[in-house]
């Protein structure tokens, strides 16, 4: 069959993907910039296709718990929101983490703290990566640049989901999430059959037969001897992924003298930032972390033994630089740029920040 | 020999399998423990076990699922009727119920509770309203009564500072989504059989398509409410009665 493209926003790619990648359900609450998600999902009417159900739940505290419950039963269900959304999200999602169900979560970012701005953001960085909600755990933190990838990491979140009983987090943001780009969709995925979930889940509550016990998906553990154990189960586990799913792209890296970081949108402009600073003459590359956790130390810290200096460049107030810093453990000055409240920076702006603050 | 009598034809009573021989944590005189019970024998007796999914709340029945040998999930605090509405949405041949407290269902769960009853999701919500925060040493809770002393509200409940007790079962009545809406008690033996009817229908309703069961178990907890079980029981019948009066509230 051959590729259809289509122009699509990213939130649009992203729900016409989940329908493809054989989602078992959605639930959301309506919040800008993302409510096309939805929206779309609701025009497609795939529960008369694949049978996917599509719930608008009264609020992000509602949905998050009907993704828990879905998740928990073993089907494959996501959510959707932007920043005060995934905020109200937070209990759930520490709940989800700590019972090891695998889901699907967007957020596509706006502008904060509070209500903010409807513009694009990626000052959710923290919140994402280094917890959000209550304990020591962790989300898979993707952070696509073009629709494109809005709807591959689709496909390639549920399957990380499920291959560690993880919930993942894509960071999008507002920018990515409404812009119009060609994509090509995934191809359809079917369902999985009732065998196939009870195979690939066998500790879900999907019912229990006479076979065997009960299953009970619980975070509960009044006893502290057992509930570092549960703490040392889930380190583990998230040793295993920091192992083996560390996902980051270079551009222009090979010669560079001088490098910049950045993910999601903020790298799709960093790029044109470094062809113009070789127009000028300057060695410049670029390292984009695609997954945000767990985060690419090792290749920063082999680029930076080669570089004079790092701009981590973002739409925050400089969160990501701290990793960077980790990273480079103060090997090479690391410097941050970034635009507030929902302002996208803008090539210029990158090449002369980096003139002042790096070059010098 | 003592042993002798244990004879097929002297045996009155046999529990439920579904009910497994876990010790359960509730207090001596608590209603939990009989309404527990009453769930196990009616999923028994409908022969549903395989295909009940239970949802326990956050409260003293928050180790529900230690108890019977079903499918089971533990719901953040209140969440439970959003939890139940999807694992019914996502496997409609499924039975679903929720298992809530006063504080659960009707404070932090409020909404929770009015919109998956307003949607009339196919789940059974059965809910222990013992006017008190049980689990967390006695707290008010949105039922408490006029008067009554917690650890929240020392002096008695006094309206002008904590609002009124809420009915939320009656206030549940008035969506068109719910289906079955009974308020019962399982302090004798007379309440106990009509509570178990109730649960059947409720359970069975699950399964009909015409909307949402709520089954109000008006309750004790004599820890909470710092009395012998005897007397809580007969608090119970004057006090708690008057402000939650037993029977069916809607049944279409
Ligand atoms: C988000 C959150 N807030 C508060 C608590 C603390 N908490 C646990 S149980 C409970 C009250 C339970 O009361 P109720 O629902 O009436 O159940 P009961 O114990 O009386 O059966 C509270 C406030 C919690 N676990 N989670
Ligand atoms: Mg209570």
């Amino acid at each position: 069959m051959a590729e259809e493209i289509q122009l699509l926003k990213g939130n649009e790619a992203l729900a016409l993907a989940a329908i493809r990648s054989g989602a078992d359900g959605y639930f959301g609450y309506p919040i800008t910039p993302q409510s096309e998600v939805m929206e779309t999902l609701m025009a497609v009417e795939p529960w008369k296709t694949t049978g996917m159900v599509v719930l608008q739940a009264e609020s992000e505290l509602s949905s998050i718990n009907m993704v828990y419950g879905g998740a928990a039963a073993g089907k494959q269900v996501m959510t959707s929101s932007s920043s005060p959304g995934i905020s109200l999200m937070q209990e759930g999602i520490s709940y989800i983490a700590a019972c090891e169900l695998p889901c699907l979560i967007v957020n596509v970012q706006r502008g904060g703290p509070g209500l903010g701005t409807i513009q694009p953001s990626q000052s959710d960085y923290f919140q994402a990566t280094k917890g959000g909600g209550h304990g020591d755990y962790h989300l898979i933190v993707l952070a696509p640049a073009s629709v494109q990838e809005m709807a591959d990491f689709t496909v390639l979140a549920f399957d990380l989901a499920f291959k560690y009983r993880n919930p993942v987090m894509m960071l999008a943001d507002g920018l990515i999430g409404q812009m119009m780009e060609k994509v090509v969709l995934p191809e359809q995925r079917p369902r999985r059959t009732m065998e196939q979930i009870k195979e690939q889940c066998p500790w879900a509550t999907w019912g229990k037969p006479s076979s065997r016990k009960p299953n009970i998906i619980t975070s509960l553990e009044l006893d502290s001897k057992d509930m570092e154990q549960n703490n040392l189960r889930l380190q583990k586990k998230y040793k295993e992924i920091s192992d083996h799913e560390v996902r980051y792209e270079e551009f222009e890296t090979s010669d560079a003298e001088y490098l910049l970081i950045a993910f999601g949108a903020c790298a799709r402009i960093c790029q044109k930032a470094v062809e113009e600073a070789r127009a000028q003459g300057i060695r410049l590359g670029l390292i984009r972390p695609v997954t945000l956790w767990p985060f690419p130390y090792k290749a920063i810290a082999e680029q930076a033994n080669k570089v004079k200096g790092i701009l981590s460049v973002e739409m925050n107030a400089g969160q990501m630089v701290e990793d960077v810093r980790l990273a480079v453990k103060g090997n090479v000055p690391v410097e941050f740029f970034g635009r507030l409240g929902g302002i996208i920076p803008t090539p210029d702006e990158i090449v002369t920040a980096l003139k002042e603050k790096i070059i010098k | 020999m003592e042993n002798d009598i244990f004879k097929p034809e002297n045996l009155v009573y046999t529990k439920t399998p579904v009910l497994n021989d876990t010790p359960m944590h509730y207090c001596p005189g608590c209603s939990h423990g009989v309404v527990h019970k009453l769930v196990a024998e009616v999923v028994d007796e409908m022969g549903i076990q395989e295909d009940t999914i239970g949802i326990a709340p956050v409260g003293c029945a928050v180790f529900a699922y230690r108890y019977f040998e079903m499918d089971f999930q533990e719901a953040a605090h209140g969440r439970a009727p959003a939890v139940a509405t999807a694992i019914k949405r996502l496997y409609p041949e499924k039975y679903v119920f929720t298992y809530q407290g006063d504080g659960d269902l009707a404070a932090i769960g409020t909404a929770e509770t009015i919109h998956a009853c307003n949607r009339g999701e196919n789940i059974l919500i059965i809910f222990i309203n013992n006017a008190i925060y049980g689990m967390t040493g006695g707290q008010m809770a949105p039922t408490t009564l006029e008067g009554m002393k917690t650890s929240t509200c020392p002096y008695g409940r006094d309206t002008t500072i904590n609002g009124y007790p809420l009915n939320i079962t009656d206030l549940l009545v008035q969506l068109k989504g719910t289906r079955y809406i009974t308020r019962q008690s399982v302090h004798n033996a007379a309440s106990i059989l009509k509570a178990k009817k109730a649960l059947k229908k409720g359970f069975q309703n699950c399964m009909e398509k015409k909307g949402t069961s709520v089954i109000e178990f008006v309750s004790t907890c004599n820890s909470g409410w710092k009395m012998s079980p005897a007397k809580a029981n007969e608090w119970m019948v004057e006090n708690m009665f008057k402000a939650y009066p037993l029977g069916d509230l809607k049944d279409i």
